[in-house]
């Protein structure tokens, strides 16, 4: 059905399959884009953390990499100014309400959010805005994983695993703007809902939001860090 | 191509033929139209109602009493317009129920038109001046609003009088494609802020594979000070029922929604009166007017929240799940409600239809700016003399709008800025007073035309409030989906709100340049995308009010609360007087050996009541910025003669 196109990367000539996702082609063919949100498998694209943006020859601004298909003879750049201005600030919002802590976190070094920074350079820390602050709320209801809300950057990939893939459907997004939050559906503890433990979410979970109790180094109070 | 297709025709000419008699009898009698619209209501229009028709029974008249909409003069509601043989039509504004009840007695049953209470006449006569006697009547051109205040919006009758539905007779004997081919031409541009051209989006869902097509009217109208809208839905309900059924006539839709916020309860009641009427008469439903095509029109009732406007959160809502938006494209046009194409069009939009396509694409044309035909309809509020809706061609200047429509600013005033389309808007500077309005220019400059807010702020408006008070709704109305407008805009928002608390910092100002610039390229939707226009507009045009708070704790426009004191000049103090002390909720004010009255600042609250109290002739209660330091307990005195002292 769909045909092979060629397009170019970062001067790099890729073949590809007409209609399919730049951030997918570009990632399969070695050229990085940072992500969190979209998923290979998944049927919707939410382009929600709007972290993959590149440019395109022809295009005014940037796109969103995730939501763009290729086409034959596409001309793309995934650094430019521009790119690397929205990536840095995005990236910052994010930080802005993500409890840093990366030494005692469990997903210290497999962190989406360490790679980001590793590849494009940017600093795990607040240069220019201000920490909203935000206390660690902790799930340990379930019997080997932990839910820490206030590490979650909201790119929903738990959220298709528990509906979509294993289709339990226990959680979801509730709440709007900054109050938004992945929860139960009563906003309760994940043990007393009708998930079943499957650590589907454990294991799509980029950052430390969605973590095994036994990769906590060391067990810590609930307290304010930033 | 245009096809005369009688059957059509004669059930259309039947229709009209009945409504225009039965109006015709009403015009034998005295005729009463009560403006009892949501702004009407407000303004205590429902017991004017009930004095007219007590009185009128009082004295067993027969005159008819008809509720309307809004006739769009806010700012002299009630309102009403009486018509008596003999006599010219009047407007009567600012009504009680004393002067419903004179006007029975002495119009009604005794001749004596109470000129003294009339605000302006319909028609052209020998006694009182008409609209176009006015400056306003000059720039004025109304054409969705025309008919506002003058029908009833709850009887198909007056409506179809007036040519109503005539423009879907036509449609229907007509060729889609050339209906089309007349709206592109026309280049009538949606009114539901973007300015999208209507025909091509038309043409786009036409064209688009897939079956059912859908067309939804968007009337979500969440964006706070507008309700241009709402008044079109209570005013004349039929004028965009008529326009839904050509969309869908044109687009090859069998079924339409009118999206409506619950908080619209009239519009709802008024709107179901509309659909269940014209569906009586075979406007809609089943084979309109024996022509064979079948049309439903559904209400959905929306949650209310501003991102449910935007139409892909708008159609998913519709679906049953939460308001929010997805990715264009695929846009509704190809792939909208339930995947299918769907035409999404503003309440206003619609309504342009049926005088397009009765009127023609080239007297639209006629009207308006080239690039942005027709009529633009503004809710002017804030600063003006006469709040209310007005509808000037595109093209028209600011200046005009609000000095000529809106008379000015109140209380002699200075004028200091306008916003234009409210939280996605921008305020612009007394120097864009000569910008002519239209879909462009407003862009160009800063501002959007949105949803026809337009709020006039004069200089006691502060503009870093101004800016910080928009982005408090956006940032509560973001759906905290995508980073840079649920995180974005809640960093801006707290910068903005330490500047207005005098915790600004030097970089501030850049820094929300920077966030602004970024947020309007990096948001999914346009909410997020238009959100920092408040802020951009007000840093590029006022920029020395920021860096007055920032660097030297002042608020030029003696407005943010943190960064004034109160005081009393005692030249001006009466010192008998007395009434600041009573008026202050807290006892802040106190009364000196000599007489005069003083504020401990410790314990003002900066509620403003004593400036409100203090009368007219002394004015002696005066707002400094930044405040005077407090003077340590025991001096008071001297902080008086501070507050006299010519260097603050
Ligand atoms: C946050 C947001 C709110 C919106 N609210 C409305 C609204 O209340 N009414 C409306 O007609 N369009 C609203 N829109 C615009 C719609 O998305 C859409 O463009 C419009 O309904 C199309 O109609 P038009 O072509 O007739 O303008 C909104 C857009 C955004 C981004
Ligand atoms: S562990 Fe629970 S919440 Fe997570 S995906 Fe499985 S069922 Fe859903
Ligand atoms: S918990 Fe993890 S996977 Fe789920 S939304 Fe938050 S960051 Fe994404
Ligand atoms: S821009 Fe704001 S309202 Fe729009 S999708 Fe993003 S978070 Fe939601
Ligand atoms: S991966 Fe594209 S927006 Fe998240």
């Amino acid at each position: 059905m769909s045909k092979l196109i060629t397009l170019i990367i970062d001067d790099k000539q890729v073949e590809a399959k007409e209609g399919e996702r730049l951030l997918w082609v570009a990632l399969d063919n070695g050229i990085y884009i940072p992500h969190l949100c979209d998923l290979r498998m998944a049927r919707r694209t939410v382009a929600s953390c709007r972290l993959c943006f590149v440019e395109i020859e022809g295009l005014p601004n940037p796109v969103t990499s995730c939501t763009q298909t290729v086409s034959e003879g596409m001309v793309v750049r995934t650094r430019s100014p521009r790119v690397d201005r929205l990536l840095r600030t995005g990236f910052e919002l994010l930080l802005s309400n993500h409890r840093l802590h990366c030494a005692k976190c469990a997903k210290n070094k497999r962190c989406e959010l360490q790679k980001i920074a590793k590849e494009r350079g940017l600093k795990l820390k607040l240069t220019r805005l201000r920490q909203l602050v935000k206390e660690a709320q902790i799930d340990e209801s379930p019997g080997v994983f932990c839910y820490d809300s206030s590490k979650c950057v909201l790119c929903g990939r738990c959220i298709w695993a528990d509906q979509e893939q294993v289709k339990v459907g226990a959680i979801g997004f509730i709440r709007r703007g900054i109050g938004r939050k992945v929860a139960t559906f009563e906003d309760g503890l994940l043990a007393d809902s009708i998930c079943t433990q499957c650590e589907a979410c454990v294991k799509i979970c980029p950052v430390g939001a969605f973590y095994l109790k036994e990769d906590e180094r060391k067990p810590y109070k609930i307290k304010k860090e930033c | 191509m245009n096809s005369v297709s009688p059957a059509i025709e004669q059930a259309y000419q039947l229709l009209r033929a009945e409504a225009q008699q039965k109006t015709e009898i009403l015009k034998e009698k005295p005729v009463i139209l009560l403006g009892t619209a949501t702004c009407g209501r407000a303004a205590g229009a429902m017991s004017v109602l009930a004095a007219f028709q007590d009185e009128i029974a009082k004295h067993q008249l027969d005159v008819v009493l008809r509720e309307t909409g809004c006739m769009g003069h806010c700012y002299a509601e009630p309102l009403a317009a009486i018509f008596k043989k003999g006599f010219p039509p009047l407007y009567y504004g600012s009504l009680d129920e004393g002067k419903a009840r004179r006007l029975v007695n002495d119009y009604l049953v005794n001749d004596d038109p109470c000129y003294e209470f009339a605000m302006v006449a319909l028609e052209p006569n020998d006694f009182f001046p008409t609209f176009d006697d006015y400056p306003r009547g000059i720039y004025e051109k109304r054409i969705i609003l025309a008919d506002c205040g003058l029908i009833d919006p709850e009887d198909i009758d007056h409506y179809l009088a007036r040519d109503g539905y005539s423009a879907l007779a036509k449609a229907l004997t007509s060729d889609p494609a050339w209906l089309i081919e007349e709206i592109k031409t026309s280049k009538l541009r949606g009114r539901g802020g973007a300015g999208f051209p209507t025909g091509i989006k038309w043409e786009a869902c036409k064209n688009a594979h897939g079956a059912p097509k859908y067309v939804i009217c968007n009337a979500d109208e969440g964006d706070p000070g507008a309700f241009v809208d709402r008044a079109l839905l209570e005013s004349n309900p039929h004028q965009l029922l008529e326009g839904l059924a050509i969309a869908a006539y044109a687009v090859g839709a069998k079924q339409c929604y009118i999206y409506v916020r619950s908080e619209y309860p009239l519009a709802i009641k008024r709107l179901k009166t509309a659909l269940e009427q014209s569906t009586a008469r075979g406007l809609l439903g089943q084979n309109v007017l024996d022509s064979g095509f079948n049309l439903e029109i559904r209400l959905f009732q929306g949650s209310g929240a501003f991102v449910c406007g935007e139409e892909t959160a708008l159609i998913t809502s519709i679906e049953g799940h939460a308001g929010i938006p997805n990715h264009r494209p695929p846009y509704p046009a190809t792939a909208g409600l339930h995947g299918k194409p769907t035409v999404i069009n503003n309440v206003k939009t619609l309504s342009y239809i049926p005088h397009i396509i009765r009127n023609g694409a080239s007297w639209f044309t006629s009207i308006g700016t080239p690039n942005s035909p027709g009529t633009a309809v503004f809710a002017l509020a804030g600063k003006v003399v006469s709040t209310g809706l007005a509808e000037v061609p595109m093209g028209t200047s600011l200046r005009h709008l609000i000095y000529d429509v809106g008379n000015g600013i109140k209380d002699d005033k200075k004028f200091k800025a306008v916003q234009i389309g409210g939280p996605s808007g921008g305020c612009l500077p007394e120097s864009s007073l000569d910008l002519t309005i239209d879909f462009d220019s407003l862009q160009q400059a800063g501002a959007m035309m949105g949803s026809g807010g337009m709020v006039v702020l004069d200089e006691d408006d502060c503009m870093v409030e101004i800016a910080r008070f928009f982005l408090d709704f956006t940032q509560k109305e973001s759906c905290g989906k995508c980073t840079f407008c649920r995180l974005g805009t809640k960093q801006m928002l707290d910068i903005l709100t330490g500047i207005t608390e005098g915790r600004g910092r030097e970089q501030d100002i850049d820094l929300l340049w920077d966030l602004a610039e970024d947020i309007k390229l990096g948001s999914l939707c346009g909410l997020g995308k238009t959100s920092p226009n408040p802020v951009l507009t007000t840093i590029r045009y006022f920029r020395p009010e920021y860096e007055a708070h920032i660097r030297e704790g002042r608020c030029p426009a003696l407005m943010c609360k943190s960064l004034i004191s109160y005081h009393i000049e005692p030249d001006l103090c009466s010192k008998l007087c007395n009434v600041c002390i009573g008026s202050c909720p807290v006892e802040a004010i106190y009364t000196r050996p000599d007489m005069l009255k003083g504020i401990y600042p410790d314990k003002c609250v900066k509620c403003n009541s004593c400036m409100v109290a203090c009368p007219p002739q002394y004015k002696a209660v005066v707002k400094l910025s930044p405040p005077a330091p407090e003077s340590p307990v025991g001096e008071r005195g001297s902080e008086v003669e501070q507050a006299n002292n010519p260097d603050h």
